[in-house]
């Protein structure tokens, strides 16, 4: 069986990829660690539907399932037990 | 969780969505191996969906699900599934996971190849799940890291 996706409309994978992009610079600019958390997540779906765009969803799935489900789990667990020390 | 706050929507929101999940785990790890998933999504599904009611409805609600010492006898049953299975055919004569040498009495090799992958693929799948729960209840626990 065969799961090649053939007629991948070219725009709404550039929206994704604009998103993908958004997503991480909020990730990585954003002072919340929770809101990190939640934007790593956030980058992780769209990753994975790009991955299922390219024709691989194996690795798609593998990617939502990991980064969208349980990695965000353990980030939100690591976020509430630790604390943050400086003010700035 | 050591709950900062406990909410009553967020909990039978939970309730609500951790049963689907498990069955779609369950299915991923059933069909693996004629389509997209397998042992380790399937059971990184399930541990999902036990980690869903832990994070929300704290430690004494996950009491009642799987309790903490069971995680580690279950992932070591799912390794021994697996290295029981691979290692039958290699005493069956053959290599390590060698489907169609497996010790089953009347099945043809093809159908003897699909039963050993689904053998497998629940092992793993049991494996996988029980070793993120366990990850999840030490970080939760955070007293024996020495």
């Amino acid at each position: 069986m065969i799961f090649a996706v053939e007629l991948v409309i070219w725009q709404l994978e550039l929206v994704i990829y604009l998103f993908l992009a958004l997503s991480a610079i909020v990730a990585l600019e954003v002072r919340d660690l929770l809101v990190a958390v939640v934007m790593m997540t956030v980058f992780s779906f769209l990753m994975a539907l790009l991955f299922i765009a390219m024709g691989a969803i194996d690795v798609g799935f593998t990617e939502a399932v990991i980064g969208a489900g349980v990695t965000g789990i353990l980030f939100v667990v690591v976020v509430y037990q630790t604390s943050r020390k400086s003010k700035d | 969780m050591k709950d900062p706050f406990q909410s009553p929507i967020v909990l039978l929101g939970a309730r609500l969505l951790s049963p689907y999940i498990m069955v779609f785990g369950w299915y991923v790890i059933f069909h693996g191996h004629y389509s997209p998933g397998g042992g380790f999504q399937g059971g990184a599904l399930l541990a999902a969906s036990l980690l869903l009611i832990r994070v929300a409805g704290g430690s004494r609600l996950a009491e009642l699900q799987i309790r903490e010492f069971a995680t580690t006898p279950l992932a070591v049953i799912g390794v021994a599934i697996y290295f029981a299975t691979g290692l039958a055919a290699v005493a069956a004569g053959g290599y390590f996971l060698d489907y169609e040498l497996l010790p089953i009495p009347g099945m043809e090799p093809a159908w003897l190849r699909y039963t050993g992958i689904l053998i497998i693929e629940v092992g793993i799948g049991l494996a996988v799940m029980a070793i993120l729960v366990m990850i999840y209840d030490n970080m939760v626990r955070g007293e024996d890291y020495g």
